[in-house]
Protein backbone atom coordinates (compact mmCIF):
# COMPACT_ATOMS: atom_id res chain seq x y z
CA UNK A 1 0.00 0.00 0.00
CA UNK A 2 1.54 3.34 -1.23
CA UNK A 3 1.58 6.07 1.65
CA UNK A 4 3.16 9.39 2.38
CA UNK A 5 4.20 8.47 5.67
CA UNK A 6 6.71 5.88 6.52
CA UNK A 7 7.34 4.87 10.39
CA UNK A 8 11.23 3.92 9.36
CA UNK A 9 11.50 7.42 8.32
CA UNK A 10 11.38 8.77 11.66
CA UNK A 11 15.27 7.14 12.01
CA UNK A 12 16.09 8.96 8.82
CA UNK A 13 15.37 12.63 10.04
CA UNK A 14 19.52 13.05 10.83
CA UNK A 15 19.38 12.50 6.42
CA UNK A 16 18.46 16.19 5.90
CA UNK A 17 21.79 17.32 7.20
CA UNK A 18 22.84 16.36 4.05
CA UNK A 19 21.25 19.30 2.22
CA UNK A 20 22.53 21.96 4.52
CA UNK A 21 25.16 20.39 7.52
CA UNK A 22 25.60 24.19 9.32
CA UNK A 23 21.83 24.83 9.44
CA UNK A 24 20.94 21.45 10.69
CA UNK A 25 24.09 21.12 13.32
CA UNK A 26 22.20 24.56 14.91
CA UNK A 27 18.90 23.27 15.03
CA UNK A 28 20.02 19.90 16.71
CA UNK A 29 22.06 22.20 18.70
CA UNK A 30 19.19 24.50 19.85
CA UNK A 31 16.70 21.25 20.31
CA UNK A 32 18.73 19.44 22.73
CA UNK A 33 19.07 22.63 24.78
CA UNK A 34 15.13 22.97 24.32
CA UNK A 35 14.23 19.35 25.70
CA UNK A 36 17.33 19.43 28.37
CA UNK A 37 15.86 20.15 32.66
CA UNK A 38 15.48 23.74 32.91
CA UNK A 39 12.72 25.23 34.72
CA UNK A 40 10.50 22.30 33.38
CA UNK A 41 11.28 19.16 34.21
CA UNK A 42 12.20 17.01 31.01
CA UNK A 43 9.42 14.77 31.68
CA UNK A 44 7.03 18.03 31.59
CA UNK A 45 8.47 19.29 28.71
CA UNK A 46 8.38 15.98 26.93
CA UNK A 47 4.27 16.11 27.31
CA UNK A 48 3.79 19.68 26.04
CA UNK A 49 5.83 18.42 23.04
CA UNK A 50 3.09 15.77 22.62
CA UNK A 51 0.51 18.07 23.28
CA UNK A 52 2.10 20.39 20.55
CA UNK A 53 2.80 16.90 17.95
CA UNK A 54 -1.11 16.63 18.39
CA UNK A 55 -2.02 20.12 17.41
CA UNK A 56 0.67 20.26 14.38
CA UNK A 57 -0.55 16.59 13.70
CA UNK A 58 2.73 15.18 12.86
CA UNK A 59 2.82 11.55 12.83
CA UNK A 60 6.76 11.55 13.57
CA UNK A 61 6.55 13.68 16.77
CA UNK A 62 3.54 11.66 17.93
CA UNK A 63 5.52 8.33 17.68
CA UNK A 64 8.75 9.98 19.08
CA UNK A 65 7.38 11.52 22.20
CA UNK A 66 4.86 9.11 22.84
CA UNK A 67 7.82 6.71 23.51
CA UNK A 68 9.89 9.80 25.30
CA UNK A 69 7.03 10.69 27.57
CA UNK A 70 7.18 6.74 28.54
CA UNK A 71 10.48 6.71 29.05
CA UNK A 72 10.64 10.01 30.85
CA UNK A 73 8.16 8.78 33.54
CA UNK A 74 4.63 9.19 32.29
CA UNK A 75 1.87 7.32 31.92
CA UNK A 76 -1.40 7.03 29.25
CA UNK A 77 -3.56 9.11 32.04
CA UNK A 78 -0.86 12.30 31.43
CA UNK A 79 -0.65 11.34 28.31
CA UNK A 80 -4.46 11.53 27.57
CA UNK A 81 -4.50 14.73 29.18
CA UNK A 82 -1.91 16.43 27.13
CA UNK A 83 -3.66 15.22 24.06
CA UNK A 84 -7.13 17.03 25.61
CA UNK A 85 -5.41 20.38 26.41
CA UNK A 86 -4.28 20.36 22.73
CA UNK A 87 -8.17 19.66 21.49
CA UNK A 88 -8.72 22.15 24.32
CA UNK A 89 -6.60 25.04 22.62
CA UNK A 90 -7.43 23.68 18.78
CA UNK A 91 -10.98 24.04 19.37
CA UNK A 92 -10.77 27.19 22.26
CA UNK A 93 -9.06 28.96 18.75
CA UNK A 94 -12.20 28.13 16.71
CA UNK A 95 -14.42 29.13 19.28
CA UNK A 96 -13.44 32.50 20.59
CA UNK A 97 -13.63 33.67 17.00
CA UNK A 98 -17.16 32.90 17.04
CA UNK A 99 -16.94 36.89 19.26
CA UNK A 100 -15.87 37.98 15.62
CA UNK A 101 -18.93 36.24 13.56
CA UNK A 102 -20.93 37.85 16.23
CA UNK A 103 -19.36 41.42 15.81
CA UNK A 104 -20.46 41.05 11.89
CA UNK A 105 -24.02 39.37 12.70
CA UNK A 106 -24.41 42.02 14.92
CA UNK A 107 -23.31 45.12 12.40
CA UNK A 108 -25.44 43.49 9.94
CA UNK A 109 -28.59 42.59 11.38
CA UNK A 110 -31.43 44.83 12.15
CA UNK B 1 -2.51 -15.60 36.59
CA UNK B 2 -0.45 -16.51 33.51
CA UNK B 3 1.73 -19.79 33.16
CA UNK B 4 5.55 -20.04 32.59
CA UNK B 5 6.63 -20.29 28.90
CA UNK B 6 7.70 -23.48 30.41
CA UNK B 7 4.58 -24.85 31.19
CA UNK B 8 3.02 -23.61 27.85
CA UNK B 9 5.45 -25.75 26.39
CA UNK B 10 6.64 -22.66 24.61
CA UNK B 11 9.70 -22.75 22.04
CA UNK B 12 11.15 -19.91 23.95
CA UNK B 13 11.13 -22.09 27.29
CA UNK B 14 14.32 -23.24 25.36
CA UNK B 15 17.28 -20.97 26.33
CA UNK B 16 19.00 -22.34 23.13
CA UNK B 17 15.87 -20.74 21.25
CA UNK B 18 16.16 -17.57 22.99
CA UNK B 19 20.08 -17.41 22.11
CA UNK B 20 19.33 -18.29 18.12
CA UNK B 21 17.05 -15.41 17.79
CA UNK B 22 19.20 -12.96 20.04
CA UNK B 23 22.41 -13.87 17.80
CA UNK B 24 20.28 -13.38 14.40
CA UNK B 25 21.86 -10.50 12.45
CA UNK B 26 18.98 -7.64 12.60
CA UNK B 27 20.56 -4.39 11.89
CA UNK B 28 22.48 -3.43 15.23
CA UNK B 29 26.29 -4.33 15.81
CA UNK B 30 27.35 -7.66 17.75
CA UNK B 31 27.50 -6.85 21.20
CA UNK B 32 31.14 -7.97 21.45
CA UNK B 33 32.22 -5.63 18.14
CA UNK B 34 30.68 -2.17 20.19
CA UNK B 35 32.49 -3.33 23.43
CA UNK B 36 35.71 -4.04 21.64
CA UNK B 37 35.36 -0.05 19.90
CA UNK B 38 35.39 0.89 23.64
CA UNK B 39 38.21 -0.79 24.55
CA UNK B 40 36.44 -3.38 27.08
CA UNK B 41 36.49 -6.58 25.36
CA UNK B 42 37.16 -9.00 26.12
CA UNK B 43 35.46 -8.00 29.52
CA UNK B 44 36.93 -8.85 32.83
CA UNK B 45 35.27 -9.05 36.49
CA UNK B 46 37.25 -6.12 38.78
CA UNK B 47 36.80 -8.40 41.92
CA UNK B 48 33.68 -9.92 43.24
CA UNK B 49 31.91 -7.79 45.67
CA UNK B 50 28.16 -9.48 45.58
CA UNK B 51 27.52 -13.16 45.96
CA UNK B 52 24.29 -13.31 44.26
CA UNK B 53 22.26 -16.64 45.02
CA UNK B 54 19.30 -17.56 42.89
CA UNK B 55 17.54 -19.88 44.97
CA UNK B 56 15.16 -21.36 42.53
CA UNK B 57 12.10 -20.62 40.02
CA UNK B 58 9.54 -20.80 42.40
CA UNK B 59 7.23 -17.87 42.67
CA UNK B 60 3.66 -16.89 43.68
CA UNK B 61 3.55 -14.46 40.39
CA UNK B 62 3.98 -14.97 36.62
CA UNK B 63 4.94 -11.41 35.44
CA UNK B 64 5.18 -10.45 32.21
CA UNK B 65 8.28 -8.97 31.95
CA UNK B 66 10.27 -12.23 33.93
CA UNK B 67 13.28 -13.03 32.42
CA UNK B 68 13.69 -16.20 35.00
CA UNK B 69 10.19 -17.61 33.68
CA UNK B 70 9.29 -18.51 37.24
CA UNK B 71 5.86 -18.61 38.52
CA UNK B 72 3.98 -21.28 41.04
CA UNK B 73 4.34 -24.21 37.85
CA UNK B 74 8.19 -24.47 38.52
CA UNK B 75 9.83 -26.63 40.52
CA UNK B 76 13.58 -25.95 40.25
CA UNK B 77 14.49 -24.59 43.81
CA UNK B 78 18.01 -25.11 45.54
CA UNK B 79 18.77 -27.84 48.01
CA UNK B 80 20.09 -27.46 51.27
CA UNK B 81 23.01 -29.09 49.96
CA UNK B 82 24.05 -26.90 47.60
CA UNK B 83 22.92 -23.96 50.05
CA UNK B 84 25.45 -25.72 52.47
CA UNK B 85 27.97 -25.48 49.44
CA UNK B 86 27.19 -21.68 48.84
CA UNK B 87 27.72 -21.08 52.75
CA UNK B 88 30.86 -22.78 52.65
CA UNK B 89 32.75 -20.97 49.88
CA UNK B 90 31.40 -17.88 50.83
CA UNK B 91 33.15 -18.38 54.20
CA UNK B 92 36.65 -18.75 52.66
CA UNK B 93 36.58 -15.43 51.09
CA UNK B 94 35.70 -12.17 52.36
CA UNK B 95 32.87 -10.92 49.64
CA UNK B 96 30.60 -8.42 51.51
CA UNK B 97 27.34 -8.80 49.88
CA UNK B 98 25.32 -11.71 49.54
CA UNK B 99 22.12 -10.99 46.71
CA UNK B 100 18.99 -13.91 47.32
CA UNK B 101 16.95 -13.85 44.48
CA UNK B 102 14.57 -16.12 42.92
CA UNK B 103 11.65 -16.46 41.56
CA UNK B 104 10.21 -15.46 45.04
CA UNK B 105 13.23 -16.63 47.07
CA UNK B 106 11.04 -16.73 50.43
CA UNK B 107 9.79 -20.07 49.32
CA UNK B 108 12.80 -21.43 48.96
CA UNK B 109 13.01 -24.03 52.47
CA UNK B 110 16.29 -23.05 52.96
CA UNK B 111 16.19 -18.76 52.57
CA UNK B 112 16.03 -18.36 56.27
CA UNK B 113 19.05 -20.43 57.25
CA UNK B 114 20.77 -18.53 53.91
CA UNK B 115 20.08 -15.70 55.72
CA UNK B 116 21.05 -16.47 59.09
CA UNK B 117 24.53 -18.40 57.86
CA UNK B 118 25.04 -15.13 55.96
CA UNK B 119 24.54 -12.90 58.71
CA UNK B 120 26.02 -15.23 61.17
CA UNK B 121 29.51 -14.36 58.90
CA UNK B 122 28.85 -10.60 58.92
CA UNK B 123 27.90 -10.36 55.81
CA UNK B 124 25.17 -7.51 54.30
CA UNK B 125 22.19 -9.75 52.71
CA UNK B 126 19.74 -8.37 50.51
CA UNK B 127 16.47 -9.85 49.90
CA UNK B 128 14.83 -9.33 46.18
CA UNK B 129 11.29 -9.30 47.11
CA UNK B 130 8.00 -9.28 44.65
CA UNK B 131 6.20 -7.69 48.16
CA UNK B 132 3.28 -10.02 47.64
CA UNK B 133 4.61 -13.01 49.35
CA UNK B 134 4.88 -11.13 52.70
CA UNK B 135 0.94 -11.80 52.75
CA UNK B 136 0.92 -15.20 51.92
CA UNK B 137 -0.50 -16.97 55.39
CA UNK B 138 2.65 -19.37 55.53
CA UNK B 139 4.89 -16.05 55.39
CA UNK B 140 3.02 -13.94 57.88
CA UNK B 141 6.17 -14.06 60.29
CA UNK B 142 8.59 -13.68 57.12
CA UNK B 143 8.49 -9.21 57.37
CA UNK B 144 9.50 -9.30 61.16
CA UNK B 145 12.33 -11.80 60.57
CA UNK B 146 14.25 -9.80 57.87
CA UNK B 147 13.94 -6.86 60.32
CA UNK B 148 15.11 -9.03 62.65
CA UNK B 149 18.12 -10.21 60.62
CA UNK B 150 18.39 -5.83 59.30
CA UNK B 151 18.44 -7.92 55.27
CA UNK B 152 17.87 -5.17 52.94
CA UNK B 153 14.62 -5.46 51.28
CA UNK B 154 14.91 -4.91 47.19
CA UNK B 155 11.42 -5.06 46.20
CA UNK B 156 9.96 -4.67 42.54
CA UNK B 157 7.19 -1.84 42.05
CA UNK B 158 6.94 -0.85 38.32
CA UNK B 159 4.82 1.95 38.76
CA UNK B 160 3.02 4.10 41.64
CA UNK B 161 -0.12 3.28 40.39
CA UNK B 162 -2.39 0.07 39.86
CA UNK B 163 -3.17 -0.02 36.22
CA UNK B 164 0.70 -0.01 35.36
CA UNK B 165 1.65 -2.57 38.18
CA UNK B 166 -0.94 -5.02 37.68
CA UNK B 167 -0.39 -4.74 33.67
CA UNK B 168 3.03 -6.10 34.28
CA UNK B 169 2.44 -8.06 37.69
CA UNK B 170 -0.93 -9.51 37.77
CA UNK B 171 -4.43 -8.04 38.67
CA UNK B 172 -4.25 -7.06 42.21
CA UNK B 173 -0.28 -7.11 42.84
CA UNK B 174 -0.92 -3.30 43.29
CA UNK B 175 -3.08 -2.97 45.94
CA UNK B 176 -1.02 -5.66 47.86
CA UNK B 177 2.18 -4.54 47.18
CA UNK B 178 0.88 -1.20 49.40
CA UNK B 179 -0.36 -3.12 52.30
CA UNK B 180 3.07 -5.29 52.00
CA UNK B 181 5.02 -1.89 52.20
CA UNK B 182 3.01 -0.44 55.17
CA UNK B 183 3.71 -3.63 57.04
CA UNK B 184 7.85 -2.70 55.92
CA UNK B 185 7.29 0.59 57.11
CA UNK B 186 5.93 -0.12 60.65
CA UNK B 187 8.65 -2.06 61.19
CA UNK B 188 10.92 0.61 60.24
CA UNK B 189 11.76 -0.30 56.82
CA UNK B 190 12.44 3.24 54.68
CA UNK B 191 12.33 5.70 57.47
CA UNK B 192 15.49 7.43 58.28
CA UNK B 193 17.66 6.20 61.24
CA UNK B 194 16.47 2.62 61.79
CA UNK B 195 19.07 1.26 59.38
CA UNK B 196 16.35 -1.22 57.99
CA UNK B 197 16.82 -0.60 53.98
CA UNK B 198 13.95 -0.49 51.63
CA UNK B 199 14.68 0.38 48.07
CA UNK B 200 12.27 -0.38 45.11
CA UNK B 201 12.65 -1.41 41.60
CA UNK B 202 11.42 0.22 38.92
CA UNK B 203 11.27 -1.73 35.49
CA UNK B 204 9.22 -0.18 32.88
CA UNK B 205 6.03 -1.57 31.94
CA UNK B 206 6.54 -2.28 28.39
CA UNK B 207 9.02 -2.12 25.37
CA UNK B 208 11.20 1.45 26.02
CA UNK B 209 14.00 2.69 28.54
CA UNK B 210 13.55 3.66 31.99
CA UNK B 211 13.49 7.43 32.69
CA UNK B 212 16.62 9.07 34.84
CA UNK B 213 16.62 7.51 37.86
CA UNK B 214 16.43 10.54 40.25
CA UNK B 215 13.82 11.82 38.36
CA UNK B 216 11.51 8.17 38.66
CA UNK B 217 12.84 8.07 42.45
CA UNK B 218 11.26 11.77 43.18
CA UNK B 219 8.24 10.92 41.58
CA UNK B 220 7.78 7.89 43.06
CA UNK B 221 8.50 8.93 46.51
CA UNK B 222 5.99 12.34 46.15
CA UNK B 223 3.22 10.00 44.74
CA UNK B 224 3.85 6.79 47.40
CA UNK B 225 3.35 9.22 50.15
CA UNK B 226 0.49 11.27 49.04
CA UNK B 227 -1.53 8.82 47.89
CA UNK B 228 -0.47 5.78 50.12
CA UNK B 229 1.62 7.25 53.34
CA UNK B 230 4.63 5.07 52.07
CA UNK B 231 8.23 5.97 52.45
CA UNK B 232 11.37 3.97 50.88
CA UNK B 233 15.14 4.79 50.92
CA UNK B 234 16.33 4.57 47.06
CA UNK B 235 14.42 3.37 43.70
CA UNK B 236 16.68 1.24 41.69
CA UNK B 237 15.89 1.56 37.47
CA UNK B 238 16.50 -1.87 35.96
CA UNK B 239 15.97 -1.98 32.27
CA UNK B 240 14.15 -5.04 30.35
CA UNK B 241 15.87 -7.74 29.12
CA UNK B 242 15.16 -9.41 26.05
CA UNK B 243 14.67 -12.89 27.95
CA UNK B 244 12.05 -15.40 28.29
CA UNK B 245 8.87 -13.53 28.82
CA UNK B 246 9.75 -10.53 28.15
CA UNK B 247 11.41 -11.64 24.87
CA UNK B 248 8.12 -13.10 24.55
CA UNK B 249 6.71 -9.99 24.70
CA UNK B 250 8.62 -8.41 22.31
CA UNK B 251 8.33 -11.08 19.92
CA UNK B 252 4.52 -10.75 20.29
CA UNK B 253 3.89 -7.29 19.67
CA UNK B 254 5.72 -7.12 16.46
CA UNK B 255 8.19 -4.35 19.01
CA UNK B 256 11.70 -7.16 19.01
CA UNK B 257 13.41 -4.90 16.08
CA UNK B 258 13.13 -2.03 17.86
CA UNK B 259 13.58 -2.72 20.97
CA UNK B 260 16.99 -4.19 20.33
CA UNK B 261 17.36 -1.37 18.11
CA UNK B 262 16.91 1.29 20.98
CA UNK B 263 18.90 -0.95 22.92
CA UNK B 264 21.98 -0.73 20.89
CA UNK B 265 21.50 2.89 19.26
CA UNK B 266 21.61 3.55 23.23
CA UNK B 267 25.14 1.98 24.19
CA UNK B 268 26.68 3.82 26.65
CA UNK B 269 30.94 3.03 27.24
CA UNK B 270 30.44 4.62 30.75
CA UNK B 271 27.77 2.42 31.85
CA UNK B 272 29.44 -0.74 29.82
CA UNK B 273 32.66 -0.24 32.29
CA UNK B 274 30.09 -0.51 35.06
CA UNK B 275 27.91 -3.45 34.18
CA UNK B 276 27.24 -5.58 37.61
CA UNK B 277 29.09 -9.25 35.62
CA UNK B 278 32.06 -7.15 36.63
CA UNK B 279 31.53 -7.32 40.68
CA UNK B 280 29.22 -9.93 41.04
CA UNK B 281 28.94 -13.84 40.68
CA UNK B 282 25.55 -15.72 40.26
CA UNK B 283 25.23 -18.86 41.80
CA UNK B 284 22.65 -20.54 39.73
CA UNK B 285 19.67 -23.43 41.87
CA UNK B 286 21.43 -26.00 40.84
CA UNK B 287 25.25 -24.64 42.20
CA UNK B 288 25.74 -23.50 38.89
CA UNK B 289 28.07 -20.39 38.30
CA UNK B 290 27.52 -17.62 35.89
CA UNK B 291 28.47 -13.99 35.12
CA UNK B 292 24.82 -12.77 36.21
CA UNK B 293 21.29 -13.41 36.59
CA UNK B 294 20.70 -12.94 33.29
CA UNK B 295 22.89 -15.31 31.76
CA UNK B 296 21.93 -17.76 34.05
CA UNK B 297 18.57 -18.11 32.28
CA UNK B 298 20.04 -18.21 28.74
CA UNK B 299 22.22 -21.08 30.22
CA UNK B 300 25.51 -19.69 29.52
CA UNK B 301 27.96 -20.54 32.78
CA UNK B 302 31.09 -18.95 33.57
CA UNK B 303 33.84 -19.96 31.21
CA UNK B 304 37.23 -19.40 29.77
CA UNK B 305 38.62 -21.77 32.33
CA UNK B 306 36.48 -20.40 35.68
CA UNK B 307 35.34 -23.12 37.33
CA UNK B 308 31.50 -23.78 36.82
CA UNK B 309 29.95 -25.23 39.97
CA UNK B 310 30.19 -23.68 43.62
CA UNK B 311 31.69 -27.09 45.02
CA UNK B 312 34.75 -26.29 42.89
CA UNK B 313 34.82 -22.64 43.88
CA UNK B 314 37.68 -20.66 43.79
CA UNK B 315 38.10 -17.31 44.83
CA UNK B 316 41.16 -16.40 42.60
CA UNK B 317 40.42 -17.53 39.27
CA UNK B 318 36.59 -16.16 39.56
CA UNK B 319 37.66 -12.73 40.73
CA UNK B 320 39.25 -11.86 37.70
CA UNK B 321 37.70 -14.07 35.08
CA UNK B 322 36.59 -12.65 31.47
CA UNK B 323 32.95 -13.00 31.43
CA UNK B 324 30.87 -14.57 28.73
CA UNK B 325 28.95 -11.56 26.64
CA UNK B 326 26.44 -11.89 23.68
CA UNK B 327 23.65 -9.36 22.70
CA UNK B 328 21.14 -9.67 25.43
CA UNK B 329 24.26 -7.43 27.37
CA UNK B 330 22.67 -4.31 25.52
CA UNK B 331 20.23 -4.42 27.92
CA UNK B 332 22.21 -3.74 30.81
CA UNK B 333 25.01 -0.96 28.52
CA UNK B 334 22.15 1.12 27.30
CA UNK B 335 21.21 4.85 28.25
CA UNK B 336 22.36 5.34 31.88
CA UNK B 337 22.85 1.65 31.77
CA UNK B 338 21.45 -1.05 34.22
CA UNK B 339 22.00 -3.39 36.89
CA UNK B 340 20.61 -5.51 40.14
CA UNK B 341 21.22 -1.69 41.72
CA UNK B 342 20.28 0.48 39.22
CA UNK B 343 21.79 2.92 36.87
CA UNK B 344 25.69 2.68 36.15
CA UNK B 345 26.56 5.08 34.92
Amino acid sequence: METYYHPADLHRFAEVAQGNKELWERFSSYYAAVFADGALSEREKALMALAVAHTVQCPYCIDAYTQACLEKGSNIEEMTEAVHVACAIRGGASLVHGVQMRNVAGKLSM
Amino acid sequence: MGLSLKARASPLASAAEQLRILSTPNGFAPFAKRMAEAGLFPLRSTGITVFQVNVGKLCNQTCGHCHVDAGPDRQEIMTRETAEQCIRALAATDIPTVDITGGAPELNPNFRWLVEQARGLGRHVIDRCNLTVLLIPSQADLADFLARHQVEVIASLPYYRAAQTDAQRGLGVFDKSIVALRKLNELGYGREGTGLRLNLVYNPVGAFLPPKQQAIEEQFARELKRHFGVVFNRLYTITNMPISRFLEFLLATGNYEGYMSRLANAFNPVAAAGVMCRYTLSVGWDGTLYDCDFNQMLDLPVAFGAPQHIRDFDAARLHLRRIVTNNHCYGCTAGAGSSCGGATA
